[in-house]
């Protein structure tokens, strides 16, 4: 049982509680949340590669990668530091797209991305439409700060899962902890259940 | 595992719990700024740098949460948060506002294991904070003056005005010590007769403070996005390994 806050009311926003994860408030901003500096890749030596337990590696560079089917996808995100962004409009490749042209029976992978950030996930999260590789925020090209020139897209769990600068995907057969999930961040991460910290 | 770093492992691991935390003093630091002093009954330690979770619960069992940064050294038998009032901020105006001693509220921590040092690092240390930034890094200099180190340490303060610069009269008493240099910046407005720096923080500010980068040393910069934005830029553009930069940035909306 939480202690009253006394005098605490909060200024509450008509918000449907449907859209917003316990713990979680709605900004109309877009927050930046990185543990270095922002690293700023020229497009012309960026590369996607999806490598490790695949049939067979595959690498594309920026202008293989634009060529690529893109969707377009409107979402709400959420940040393990509480803040949510509602309908939030990106254009990106899905991962099952990317996944069909390696393949794997891998049930793990970790992003890896460019400022040496990992995250790890599980296959089922990034597939039947729940992950992409995105590009545009908005329509227009993603910012530095936000993850561009690409970031991974998995808007289902905690934001961090959505690697910034995203240079590979590496699939492993064991479930490896990445940067925050080492750090005392929890493992899956999934808003709807709070999933902050590891004991969560 | 080195010793250190189990140590470590082992402090993160430790269950992250709401905890109820009693406010046992407040102090003004500005106009628009408090720190609030908390007793809490089994506060498992910190790591200087870290943060923490605050729960607010209104009669009718509405709660918000929000994160700050602990501004007290792991040495200091209280914690301490400094919490500055936002304008739309449904938590921070609640903290730096209507709250008073004896009332309670919720925290869990602590959270948090890259913004972090503690003496057993070592340095050198580059340290840069903008307006609120200062917190956490005020939680590792206190720390390192607990531990009587005179490890080489650069601060660099950025802020608007003189008074709207954090823990100033203490600063100053630490400044009086061996091996940290401090360099303030004031964007806004300057007293009379300001012998420090006037525009806003870049290369040529942190050249001129150092380390150098030769010196590699262990670089925290926190504050608004874009003042992380430019000082972590900065810091990479004069040959600071992007590595050894721990930043922590929050945005107009902290709350």
């Amino acid at each position: 049982m939480s202690p009253i806050s006394r005098g605490f009311r909060g200024r509450r926003r008509p918000v449907d509680p449907g859209r917003v994860p316990p713990g979680q408030y709605v900004v109309d901003d877009f927050p930046v949340l990185s543990a270095g500096p922002t690293p700023h890749t020229p497009t012309d030596e960026w590369s996607l590669t999806i490598a490790g337990a695949v049939g067979e590696a595959r690498s594309w560079t920026w202008d293989e990668f634009l060529a690529l089917p893109a969707e377009t996808v409107t979402t709400d995100i959420h940040c393990v530091t509480k803040w949510s962004k509602l309908g939030t409009t990106w254009r990106g490749v899905s991962l099952d797209f990317l996944l069909e042209q390696v393949g794997t029976t891998a049930d793990y992978l970790t992003a890896w991305s460019d400022g040496d950030y990992t995250t790890n996930l599980a296959l089922e999260d990034v597939t039947d439409g729940r992950a992409w590789v995105a590009h545009l925020f908005d329509g227009e090209p993603l910012e530095p700060e936000h993850g561009g020139p690409a970031r991974l897209l998995v808007p289902h769990l905690y934001f961090w899962k959505s690697a910034k600068w995203v240079r590979g995907i590496t699939f492993t057969e064991e479930d490896e902890p990445g940067f925050w999930e080492a750090a005392g961040y929890h493992n899956h991460g999934d808003p709807w259940k709070e999933q902050r910290f590891w004991n969560d | 595992m080195e010793g250190a770093a189990l140590l470590e492992r082992l402090r993160i691991r430790r269950a992250i719990t709401w905890r109820t935390a009693t406010v046992a003093s407040i102090a003004d630091e500005t106009a628009r700024a408090r720190t609030i002093v908390l007793d809490v009954p089994d506060w498992p330690g910190h790591v200087a740098g870290q943060h923490l979770d605050v729960r607010l619960t209104a009669e009718d069992g509405y709660q918000a949460q929000r994160s700050y940064s602990i501004a007290t050294a792991p040495e200091d038998p209280r914690i301490a948060l400094t919490v500055e009032r936002l304008e739309d901020g449904e938590v921070s105006s609640y903290l730096a506002g209507d709250l008073r001693p004896g009332d309670e509220f919720e925290i869990r921590g602590p959270i948090g294991g890259h913004f972090t040092w503690s003496v057993e690092d070592g340095g050198p240390l580059l340290l840069a904070g903008g307006g609120s930034g200062l917190v956490p890094l005020m939680a590792m200099l206190r720390h390192r003056a607990a531990r009587e180190s005179t490890v080489d340490t650069r601060l660099l303060v950025s802020a608007g005005r003189w008074d709207e610069v954090f823990y100033r009269d203490e600063l100053s008493a630490l400044a009086a010590g061996d091996g940290l240099v401090t360099r303030y910046t004031l964007t806004r407005e300057q007293p009379q007769g300001w012998t420090g720096d006037s525009r806003r923080v870049d290369a040529d500010m942190l050249a001129a403070l150092g380390p150098a980068p030769r010196d590699a040393p262990r670089v925290f910069v926190c504050g608004p996005t874009a003042f992380v934005e430019t000082v972590a830029d900065a810091l990479v553009g004069l040959g600071h390994a992007p590595g050894a930069i721990h930043a922590e940035r929050f945005g107009p909306t902290g709350g």
